[in-house]
C-alpha cells in the first residue's frame, strides 16, 4: 500500500513539475514545512512509546486482560489503547498475541479501537491544527465510545 | 541563533533522548529494547509518511478554494461527507499525520464537520489496515467493528459540530489559514 501512495505522489509530482516548476517548487516546500512543524513532537513520542513498550511486555498486559476481568479489563485495555502509538503492523499482531494468551474479546475489542481512534500522546500535535476545545471532545467522545464497542463485540463474540 | 532555536524546538525530544541514553547505561535490557522498539518506529515513520506530506503540498498549490468549497464546503451535503470518508479511508500512516492534511482541507474551506469525517475513516476505516486486521484478528471482529466504527464517526463527528459554537469554527479556520 505504501509503495502505491509513493507511485501516486511521484507520478502527481512529476505531473505539477510539468505543468508548473515555481508551483511544484512551492508544493514542496510547504511539505517540508508541514512535516518539519511537527517532527519535534513526532520524535517525542516515539521515544516515549518505545520506553513504554520495552518495559510494559505483551505477557504482563494479557495478565490483565482475562476474559473474566471483565468491566475493569475493559477500561485497563481502553487506557492501554489510548496511551501507546503503534504501527498497525505491530498492533494486530500485538492483539492476536493477547488474545492467544487469554485475554478476552471484549477487552481486545476496547484495546483495538482506543488505539486507533485515541491519541493521548499525540494530544499536543491535534491542538495544535483543531484547538483544545475539539480535541478534548473527539478524544474523549472516541473513548466512551470505544467502550461501547467493547461492549457489543462482548456480547456478539463473547 | 539558528542552532538555540532548534535545541529550544527540540528541547523534549534531546531530555527523553538523554533518559534513554541513562536507562541504556544503568538498566541495559530495557534501554537495548527501548531503543530497538523506537528505530524501528522511526523507520516505519519516515518510510510512510514522505508521500502523505508530498501530496499535501500539491494539494495546498493546485486545489482552488472554491473547488473545495464546492466539493467540501458549507453546501456539499451528502457527496462532501462521502469525499471526506473515503479520503480519509484511503489513506495510509498514522494519525497525527491526519492533521496536517485536516488543516490544508479546512484552510481550503472544507467544512468542520467533513473534516472530522475524514479524521474518523483515517483512524478507524483505511482499507489497507482493515485486510491486515481480518488477517490477524478474524473477519468476523473486522467486520463487525467496522460496521460499529462507521455509525461511530458520525456520530462523532455530529456531536463535535453541534457542542461548537460558530465563533468557536470561524477561529479553528483561521488557526488553518494562519498557519501558511
Amino acid at each position: 500500500m505504501t509503495q502505491i501512495f509513493y507511485l501516486i505522489s511521484i507520478s502527481a509530482l512529476v505531473f505539477s513539475f510539468l505543468k508548473s516548476k515555481e508551483k511544484t517548487k512551492l508544493a514542496l516546500k510547504k511539505a517540508w514545512k508541514s512535516f518539519e512543524s511537527i517532527l519535534p513532537q513526532i520524535l517525542s513520542i516515539i521515544l516515549l512509546i518505545g520506553m513504554l513498550l520495552a518495559i510494559l511486555t505483551p505477557e504482563q498486559i494479557s495478565m490483565y486482560l482475562g476474559n473474566d476481568s471483565g468491566w475493569i479489563g475493559v477500561l485497563i485495555a481502553a487506557i492501554i489503547g489510548a496511551i501507546i502509538l503503534i504501527p498497525a503492523f505491530v498492533a494486530f499482531p500485538l492483539a492476536a498475541a493477547l488474545l492467544d494468551s487469554g485475554a478476552g474479546y471484549m477487552q481486545i475489542a476496547a484495546f483495538v479501537s482506543t488505539l486507533m481512534m485515541v491519541g493521548f500522546v499525540t494530544i499536543p500535535i491535534e491542538i495544535k491544527y483543531f484547538g483544545k476545545k475539539v480535541t478534548i471532545i473527539r478524544n474523549v467522545l472516541a473513548f466512551l465510545f470505544s467502550l461501547i464497542v467493547a461492549a457489543i463485540m462482548g456480547v456478539v463474540l463473547g | 541563533m539558528k542552532i538555540a532555536g532548534l535545541i529550544k524546538r527540540y528541547k523534549l525530544f534531546l531530555l527523553i533522548f538523554f533518559i534513554n541514553v541513562f536507562t541504556l547505561l544503568f538498566f541495559p535490557k530495557v534501554g537495548a529494547q527501548s531503543i530497538k522498539i523506537s528505530w524501528k518506529n522511526i523507520l516505519e515513520m519516515l518510510s510512510v509518511i514522505p508521500p502523505i506530506f508530498v501530496l499535501l503540498g500539491l494539494l495546498d498549490v493546485w486545489i482552488k478554494r472554491e473547488t473545495m468549497m464546492k466539493y467540501m464546503g458549507d453546501g456539499s451535503g451528502l457527496i462532501g461527507v462521502l469525499i471526506a470518508f473515503f479520503l480519509g479511508s484511503a489513506a495510509a500512516g498514522p494519525l497525527y499525520a491526519a492533521f496536517p492534511v485536516a488543516g490544508i482541507l479546512l484552510k481550503k474551506g472544507s467544512k468542520l464537520s467533513n473534516v472530522l469525517v475524514f479524521i474518523g475513516a483515517w483512524s478507524t476505516t483505511k482499507i489497507p489496515l482493515l485486510l491486515f486486521e481480518a488477517s490477524s484478528l478474524g473477519t468476523t471482529f473486522t467486520l463487525l467493528r467496522l460496521f460499529i466504527n462507521v455509525i461511530g464517526i458520525a456520530v462523532i463527528a455530529l456531536l463535535t459540530d453541534v457542542l461548537l459554537s460558530k465563533s468557536e469554527k470561524e477561529e479553528i479556520v483561521h488557526l488553518a489559514i494562519a498557519r501558511d
